[in-house]
């Protein structure tokens, strides 16, 4: 274990000015425009209470969207808005990453910012505005000699309110395509790497209890008039932002960005991709977290090179199917609607599917007499089903639950990584699997068989950008995959990366991975 | 009732009214006052005596009747440079917290553009003048003050941009009596030096005989009488002075009594 946890931190540390740096940028950013937001609104907004009422109101109606929602919310605007500006100038930008997030941010950011500011510029004596005007001040000089300064501990309190928002929030970015330290905590999460988890909450705590601790010594340089605390609050604050952008300036950019969406499998292959451009000579790094919706777009976007995906997500999701079709066919028929609708390369297959299925435990399955989907419907009244965020939302859950007519007692949403072990716990009966999932053999289940075919199939399949549709250097880089890697192999490296001995980071996995696929070339 | 005018008044009411929400705070007021008078106006809270003085440098503007300064209706000046060339102290004070004795009593001369060494100058000088401690007090916050030296501060500032004429709302209200007393009779000095022309609100109509060339007395918006000290103390005045008068008055005979050993 110690071996293991010294390798995942040093892992960890070797991703901080990646994640640090992206932290930073994002968070500062958008806190600095959530400053310059507020403080004009709040000024406009003291001699106009009616105004000052429809702001504070919609800026607290902003602070109740939870952030993951909020910054979820802001990508697909973005991205119609990018469509519409292509449209109108013929200029568009990216809805992927960085601008959403800052937006996003920036609004989390306004209310302490102006709800302060209000109070600190309402909140002063009437008797010191009146003797503004007495000494023969005009409303500007009295704004800027005497209202701004004698609010300004207040409005500092607001900033250092959002800061702590900001930072803590900005891990929630991950998703969008902003690298963060939420980066840490997602993937974490996925490949059950505690010390990831930690080690990402740990230093978003540090950075904003460090910013947070800035602003206050600026605060009290400027409620005592000290400018040696002024300046020291903002030396720290600037020796936080260039030491973690720095690094980020002087490092090459890599060539190719390899894309993953949050779960474990998924870094496993996107080290995997990266690893092969890499003895290819070609430089990559990865993006990983990236929600599902979000990273067919960022492809077709050319903001990430390639990445894994399965034919049966884009079969329900983009092309609206909700038929179940032969396995090549529904690739044939992906890879055409890609190649057209998006310009996307479909490369081949892995070799393996990623299906949805239903699992129970191989011993509750055998005491109620279940083996298929039909069998479950008999006995579904009295039992509960558990899913993952996204399965009861879709039209595959729709699909099984229609054909065969299954009416559970109790529905439940858990993260995925808890829904095996309360199968085999008792805690649920039944819970959407994953077919190439390590841990069904792990925790003894079973998966019910689909006898009427309603579940379209899920070949992992490799995406290609269309950027890179004549990119040789990197198809050739890749090609020796498609068909490697059949369904016992990825379920073998998903248990290593989750519950297996040793180390079990997505790139020691991937490098075992590839031995293996090396091996059995051989043997061939 | 009206005492012999200087020829050009400083500063005159021509049948002045103040409607606040339609309530008359001023009804029909029509004053002058000279050069280098003393005015002050006694009244109870409520009389419009703040209103009155606000009218003066364009804190307010009258519903009818004509203001001038100096010879000039205030609706034709802009009210900013006339804040700027009237002294004005405030009742509540009114110094600025964040900033120290020296910016405070700077603020005018800063507005008005005068540079660093001018400023510091005058600074040093009406630290001098209102006799505060130029070492002392000069880099001091106003919340580090007692009140009687804020309230030097707050006279400094109202002079520091060499006035002609000092406004003063109750000035001494907050202060205890002895700080009262001295300060109150500093600013008479000062009035005096420096030939300014000084209207004073105050509800202490002992503070008003003691200090003041001629007292106005307001009741409910109206101007009920105007005369030196002496002439209010008459017999035939209105009820409300005679009462107002008589309470100083009799403070001053039982403490007359009080002191020649004969008990009260």
């Amino acid at each position: 274990m110690s071996g293991g946890l010294d390798a995942r931190l040093a892992d960890a540390l070797a991703r901080l000015p990646d994640y640090l740096g992206g932290h930073v940028r994002v968070s500062m950013t958008a806190l600095a425009l959530g400053i310059a937001l507020s403080i004009p609104l709040a000024l406009v907004s003291i001699r106009r209470p009616a105004f000052r009422a429809i702001v504070l109101a919609l800026s607290s109606v902003v602070q109740t969207i939870p952030g993951l929602a909020l910054l979820a919310l802001f990508y697909p605007l973005l991205l119609g808005l990018a469509a519409l500006s292509a449209q109108a100038f013929g200029v568009s930008f990216s809805a992927f990453g960085f601008l959403p997030a800052v937006l996003a941010l920036a609004l989390y950011s306004l209310l302490p910012v102006l709800r302060n500011a209000v109070t600190g510029l309402t909140g002063i004596d009437p008797a010191i505005n009146e003797a503004a005007l007495g000494v023969g001040m005009t409303r500007r000089q009295a704004l800027w000699m005497v209202e701004l300064p004698l609010a300004l501990p207040v409005v500092m309190a607001g900033i250092r309110t959002a800061a702590v928002w900001v930072i803590g929030t900005a891990t929630l970015s991950t998703p969008i395509g902003q690298t963060s330290l939420g980066n840490y905590i997602f993937a974490g999460l996925q490949t059950q790497n505690w010390v990831f988890v930690l080690f990402g909450c740990v230093a978003a705590a540090l950075l904003a209890l460090a910013v947070d601790q800035l602003l206050a010594l600026i605060e009290r340089g400027l409620g005592t008039r000290r400018r040696g605390k002024i300046a020291a609050g903002m030396l720290g604050l600037v020796l936080i932002i260039v030491g973690a952008l720095a690094p980020g300036w002087s490092a090459p950019r890599a060539r190719y960005v390899v894309g993953a969406k949050t779960f474990a499998e998924q870094y496993i292959l996107a080290a995997l991709l990266e690893q092969r451009l890499g003895a290819a000579g070609l430089s990559a790094t990865r993006r990983e977290g990236l929600g599902s919706s979000v990273i067919l777009d960022a492809l077709a976007g050319n903001e990430v090179d390639v990445y894994v995906d399965y034919t049966g997500t884009i079969w329900a999701n983009d092309l609206h199917r909700n038929d179940s079709k032969p396995r090549a066919e529904v690739t044939a028929e992906v890879a055409r609607w890609l190649e057209e609708k998006r310009g996307i390369t479909l490369l081949g297959d892995l070799g393996f599917e990623n299906a949805y299925a239903l699992a129970m435990s191989r011993k509750r399955a055998q005491s109620l007499g279940v083996r298929s989907i039909a069998d479950l419907a008999r006995v579904a009244p009295q039992l509960t089903i558990a899913g993952d965020y996204e399965f009861f939302s879709r039209p595959e859950w729709a699909a099984i639950r229609d054909a065969y007519g299954l009416s559970f007692r109790a529905q439940r949403t858990m993260q995925p990584e808890f829904m095996y072990p309360a199968a085999a716990s008792g805690d649920v009966d039944v819970i959407s699997a994953y077919t190439s999932e390590g841990r069904i053999a792990q925790y003894d289940l079973v998966v019910l068989e689909d006898s009427k075919h309603v579940i379209p199939p899920y070949d992992a399949v490799i995406l290609i950008a269309p950027r890179n549709a004549d990119d040789h250097a990197l198809i050739d880089a890749l090609r020796p995959l498609v068909g490697a890697i059949d369904v016992d192999l990825m379920r073998a490296a998903n248990l290593r990366a989750t519950g297996g001995a040793g180390d079990r980071s997505p790139d020691a996995v991937a490098r075992w991975l590839a031995e293996q696929i090396g091996r059995r070339r051989e043997k061939r | 009732m009206n005492p012999p005018m200087s020829p050009s008044p400083v500063i005159s009411f021509e049948r002045v009214s103040k409607v606040y929400d339609g309530a008359r705070t001023l009804d029909n007021i029509t004053l002058a006052v000279g050069a280098g008078e003393f005015l002050a106006i006694v009244g109870a809270s409520g009389a419009g005596k703040s209103t009155l003085l606000r009218l003066i440098n364009r804190l307010a503007d009258p519903s009818e009747g004509v203001v001038r300064v100096e010879g000039e209706d205030v609706r034709t000046l802009d009210p900013i440079a006339l804040r700027r060339r009237v002294g004005y102290v405030f009742q509540n004070i009114g110094l600025f917290p964040h900033m120290t004795v020296a910016e405070n009593i700077a603020i005018t001369p800063r507005l008005i553009g005068w540079d660093a060494g001018k400023r510091a100058a005058r600074v040093d000088e009406l630290i001098d003048l209102v006799r505060l401690d130029r070492a002392r007090h000069r880099d001091r916050l106003p919340h580090q003050l007692s009140g009687g030296e804020r309230q030097r501060v707050g006279v400094a500032r109202a002079l520091a941009a060499r006035p002609r004429i000092v406004l003063m709302d109750e000035p001494f209200g907050a202060l205890d009596p002895i700080t009262r007393d001295a300060l109150g009779r500093d600013v008479r000095g000062l009035h005096d030096r420096l030939g300014l022309t000084t209207v004073m609100i105050t509800h202490d109509a002992l503070e008003a005989v003691l200090l003041a060339d001629r007292i106005v007395v307001m009741r409910a918006g109206k101007a009920i009488a105007d005369g030196p000290p002496r002439a209010l103390f008459a017999a035939d005045a209105d009820p409300y002075v005679r009462e107002l008068m008589q309470t100083p008055r009799r403070q001053a005979e039982r403490l007359h009594a009080l002191i020649a050993g004969q008990g009260a």
